[in-house]
């Protein structure tokens, strides 16, 4: 069963020189229990359409312009704001990058907890009391009863991000987006957060989108990935495959440029040039002028995504033939 | 070398920064509008020499309480004179006054706050002193001022750089003290520069954004508060024509010549709105903050 | 055998936080940012530094360039003591050590011209602006891979990683012997990221430079380094050469470390596998008594809430400042 369907979205951004689509005709899909891992630098759309799900985005100056977000049933897209709020929450919730601006200075984290789960439960205090607590120890913050009056500057970076995971998870969600859950917090941290999302995910057995540059995240965490280049997805497949077999070549100049952490290596291989602003993107492929394989065909026509392999798809001219030895 | 920069990265089309700013700038509604609506009184100011033909002190009790027509323009006041003529110079004082105070307040209030930010040691003596001026409400220090040093223009131009000063400054200092700790400061302290080259090289080119802002409203303060002083009789001597002044006469004949006191306060709004304006338009082209955002 | 350009040693740094009150009567905290650190740069070595946020490893790196001065201790540049240098005797140092930041953005004025940027470190040191100045500036930034056409554009008008070939040109334009790089490819995205990886290295053979290179991502710092550093709280815990470091690591921090680095392929999953450390780092404002790890140590014994262990040296150019090593020797 589907949990989440996303088809050919397609998110455009009014700006001073006139409308740019951040993300182009981006589709997948995702099964309850199942994480999805959403890969990118930056430019290439992943936060964009994780906002767009959860109809996030500021409307003007963003416009969906196609597409279709199914969840459970209904197509987000069409729903107004007060039944997008009924669905965030119990539905879909989020996590973000930065744990010290999304929680507010002012309330204890308790209030804000309670408060999250009341806006769509009717539940006396003392329940609501009760709920939070459960849910900070469920985080793994030791001592929660204690702390459920504490404030946010009280807490270190990486116990804030389990704050935030906390209120996230407050209302049972069948889907949690994590947008780079794990980029402002130092290693070790990551490790425990990570290993949190996942152990949560064995017990409530949510879906989880997890948005993330780093290779080395989605390698621990993603059943699946999709991999996103200025604003298209340019491959998806099951996680393995994508280490082993990656039939894009940008996909597989992210896993060479990454330095090994056993190996020595005389030097890195590189993924030549910048990348594209929204705005100034080529046409044809967007990866065609880094490209090392690209022929002129590139520069001209749009590949779309097209499944070479039973459950791996990829957006490449070349890649079949790149593919064989 | 295989990975050289993708020189197509850089843009073809080029601009100085200062220009793009210019061409920001014009595009702003609203700075356009204060512009121009400025421009009007500094250029009747300028040009009150030429536009006026009769001295603004002449009286002519024959004339007096003439209403605005085809003779006299904007009418006369209660000895006569000619309210066109005194408002126009009124404006050139206002104009002379503001620009004064912007003037030596962009010397001083820079000097002071970028001192202050960016030598830790002076930060606290000379902030102190800052801090205890700017605790008196501005405009009972102006009077105050004003009332010892005796009423005449130079000593309104004094005493509102005296209150304005400390407000500019800390101004400054605040955007020395966060451009003070960024990286392409520290990177020119690695490579061995001065104080002084610091200073004018990084950290007042990038300070002055902030205080542009602050001097075209505080233009708009001095005007105001020039009026203000005036009007209370501790400004420019009467019969100097100065607004503040026609106004603090119209009061008394409000009723029977009511364009007395409602020409110089219109034209007084007309100057304020026009700074206030452009002081918006250039806070959101200028500061960078806002910048980002669009 | 190889000879240090830089060596430290017993540097510290304390900041005095917290407003000091209206007359400077409240007492400030003290904070230890840097604590009693000694260690040496060879000539030609990529020292790579590694810790987590609020070790102090940039304070360090400062600290070593004189761009902070230190509360206490010692820093050699090329065989002659620096520490106590006046600003233009310092000045003429500074023409041989030089920085390159994190920041693509924030590193570079954004009123200056890519020349002027490139050619300030020539005027400061004596050089006249024009062909000459201009032909040097030119020819770095061919080093670091930018057209000269770049040369009247102002920093808006690049993107991140061509900013961070900006600063690297500005860094080497003196033709410095030291450059401590201080996050210097942390904020770039990765594929980008290689690319500069590979510029400074270039730009070492070819130009003769020694590192100091400070990050957090240790698969980076493993890729550039010759030798390692890894800092927690203001104190060195472990230095050795990077393959030692790497496959053989003896501080327990060290061990944790590494553990908690993301595995390169999913069938390496680290999740229940491999050692995790709990806890959160503790404030250097108030940090832990004897050994600062003691509170997330897996091996932490009695000794360590006590007594701060002291570098030591079990084997040839590996040191390590840990009681569990200490003990056998004892």
């Amino acid at each position: 069963m589907k949990l989440l369907e996303v088809r050919d979205l397609t998110t455009a951004f009014m700006t001073g020189r006139g409308e740019v689509n951040a993300i182009e005709e981006v589709s997948f899909s995702l099964e309850e229990g199942q994480i999805l891992g959403i890969v990118g630098e930056s430019g290439s759309g992943k936060s964009v359409t994780a906002l767009t799900v959860m109809g996030l985005l500021p409307r003007p100056p963003a416009r969906i312009a196609a597409g279709q977000v199914l969840f459970g049933g209904r197509d987000l897209t069409k729903l107004s704001e007060r039944e997008m709020q009924a669905v965030r929450g119990p539905g879909i919730s989020m996590i973000f990058q930065e744990p010290m601006t999304s929680l507010n200075p002012v309330f204890s984290i308790g209030d804000q907890i309670m408060e999250t789960i009341a806006a769509h439960e009717r539940l006396p205090q003392a329940e609501l009391r009760r709920r939070a607590i459960a849910m900070l120890d469920k985080v793994g913050i030791p001592s929660a009863a204690r702390r459920l009056d504490d404030y946010p500057h009280q807490m270190s970076g990486g116990q804030r991000q389990r704050v935030m995971i906390a209120m996230a998870l407050a209302c049972n969600p069948k889907l949690l987006i994590a947008d780079e859950p794990t980029t402002a917090l130092d290693v070790t941290i990551q490790a425990q957060i990570l290993d949190l999302l996942m152990d949560l995910r064995d017990e409530f057995g949510m879906g989880i989108v997890i948005i993330t540059h780093n290779m080395g995240v989605i390698a621990e965490t993603a059943d699946r990935v999709m991999v996103m280049y200025a604003g298209r997805v340019i491959e998806e497949a099951p996680v393995a495959t994508i280490f082993d077999r990656p039939l894009h070549p940008y996909t597989r100049g992210l896993l060479e440029c990454v330095p090994s952490l056993t190996e020595d290596r005389a030097r890195l291989v590189a993924i030549p040039g910048t990348l594209p602003e929204p705005a100034r993107r080529p046409p044809g492929c967007r990866f065609a002028p880094r490209c090392l394989h690209a022929e002129p065909a590139c520069g001209t026509a749009i590949p779309l995504l097209e499944t070479l392999e039973p459950a791996h798809s990829a957006a490449c001219f070349r890649a079949r033939e790149l593919a064989s030895p | 070398m295989s990975d050289v920069a993708d020189a197509e990265g850089i843009a073809l089309k080029r601009e100085h920064p200062a220009r793009a700013t210019l061409r920001r700038l014009f595009r702003h509604r609203l700075f356009v509008t204060g512009l121009f609506l400025f421009a009007i009184v500094a250029g009747i100011g300028i040009a009150a020499p030429w536009i006026t033909t009769v001295d603004p002190q002449r009286l002519s009790m024959r004339n007096k309480f003439l209403p605005p027509g085809e003779a006299w323009v904007f009418g006369t006041d209660n000895f006569g004179r000619s309210l066109w003529a005194r408002v126009v110079w009124g404006a050139q004082l206002s104009m002379i006054i503001g620009a004064s105070v912007v003037a030596l307040n962009a010397v001083f209030g820079t000097l002071i706050g970028a001192a202050a930010g960016y030598f830790r040691k002076l930060d606290n003596a000379l902030m102190r002193v800052n801090d205890a001026l700017m605790a008196f409400p501005a405009i009972l220090l102006a009077i105050a001022v004003t009332s010892v040093l005796g009423p005449s223009t130079l000593n309104v131009i004094l005493a509102l750089s005296i209150v304005y000063i400390p407000r500019t400054a800390r101004i400054v200092r605040s955007s020395v003290i966060v451009l003070r700790e960024m990286e392409y400061v520290q990177a020119a302290v690695a490579a061995g520069a001065g104080h002084w080259r610091i200073l004018r090289h990084h950290i007042l080119p990038n300070a002055m954004a902030p205080m542009i802002v602050q001097l075209s409203f505080l233009f708009a303060y001095a005007v105001l508060s020039e009026a203000t002083l005036s009007f209370l009789g501790v400004g420019a001597v009467p019969p100097t024509p100065t607004w503040g002044n026609i106004m603090a006469e119209g009061r008394d004949f409000m009723r029977e010549a009511p364009w007395i006191i409602t020409i110089p306060g219109v034209a007084l709004m007309i100057t304020v709105m026009g700074l206030n304006l452009l002081g918006d338009g250039l806070r959101d082209v200028l500061d960078p903050r806002l910048r980002i955002q669009q | 055998m190889t000879t240090p350009l830089v060596s430290a040693t017993g540097l510290t740094k304390v900041f005095e936080v917290g407003s000091s009150g209206l007359f400077g009567l409240r007492k400030p905290a003290s904070l230890r940012a840097v604590d009693e650190v000694s260690l040496t740069i060879n000539a030609g070595e990529t020292l790579g530094l590694v810790g987590e946020s609020g070790c102090g490893k940039s304070t360090l790196g400062r600290l070593l360039l004189r761009l902070i001065e230190p509360t206490a201790g010692r820093i050699a540049f090329d065989g002659s003591d620096i520490t106590g240098l006046g600003r233009s005797a310092m000045r003429a140092v500074r023409r041989s050590m030089q920085i390159v930041f994190q920041d693509p953005y924030g590193a570079l004025n954004p009123r200056m011209s890519v020349e002027d940027i490139i050619a300030e470190p020539l005027l400061i040191h004596g050089a006249k602006p024009g062909a000459e100045t201009r032909r040097k500036v030119t020819e770095m930034l061919g080093k670091v891979g930018l057209p000269a056409r770049a040369l009247d554009r102002f920093p808006h008008e690049f993107s991140g990683g061509q900013r961070q070939r900006i600063g690297i040109a500005r860094a080497l334009v003196l033709h410095p012997r030291l450059i401590v790089c201080d996050e210097a490819v942390s904020a770039l995205d990765v594929s980008v990221q290689a690319q500069i990886v590979n510029l400074l290295q270039d730009l070492q053979r070819e130009m003769g430079l020694t590192y100091l290179f400070i990050a957090h991502d240790l698969s980076v710092v493993r890729h550039i380094s010759d030798r390692v550093a890894v800092m927690y709280l203001g104190k060195v815990v472990e230095i050795a050469d990077k393959r030692t470091i790497y496959s053989a690591p003896l501080h327990p921090y060290t061990r944790a470390l590494i553990a908690a680095v993301p595995a390169q392929h999913p069938a390496q999953r680290s999740r229940g596998r491999r050692e995790r450390i709990a806890g959160d780092i503790p404030s250097a404002l108030n940090p832990p008594s004897g050994c600062r790890f003691h509170t997330r140590c897996p091996h932490v014994m009695a000794v360590c809430r006590e007594r701060a262990p002291v570098l030591t040296e079990p084997a040839p150019g590996h040191q390590v400042a840990c009681h569990l090593i200490e003990a056998p020797q004892a």
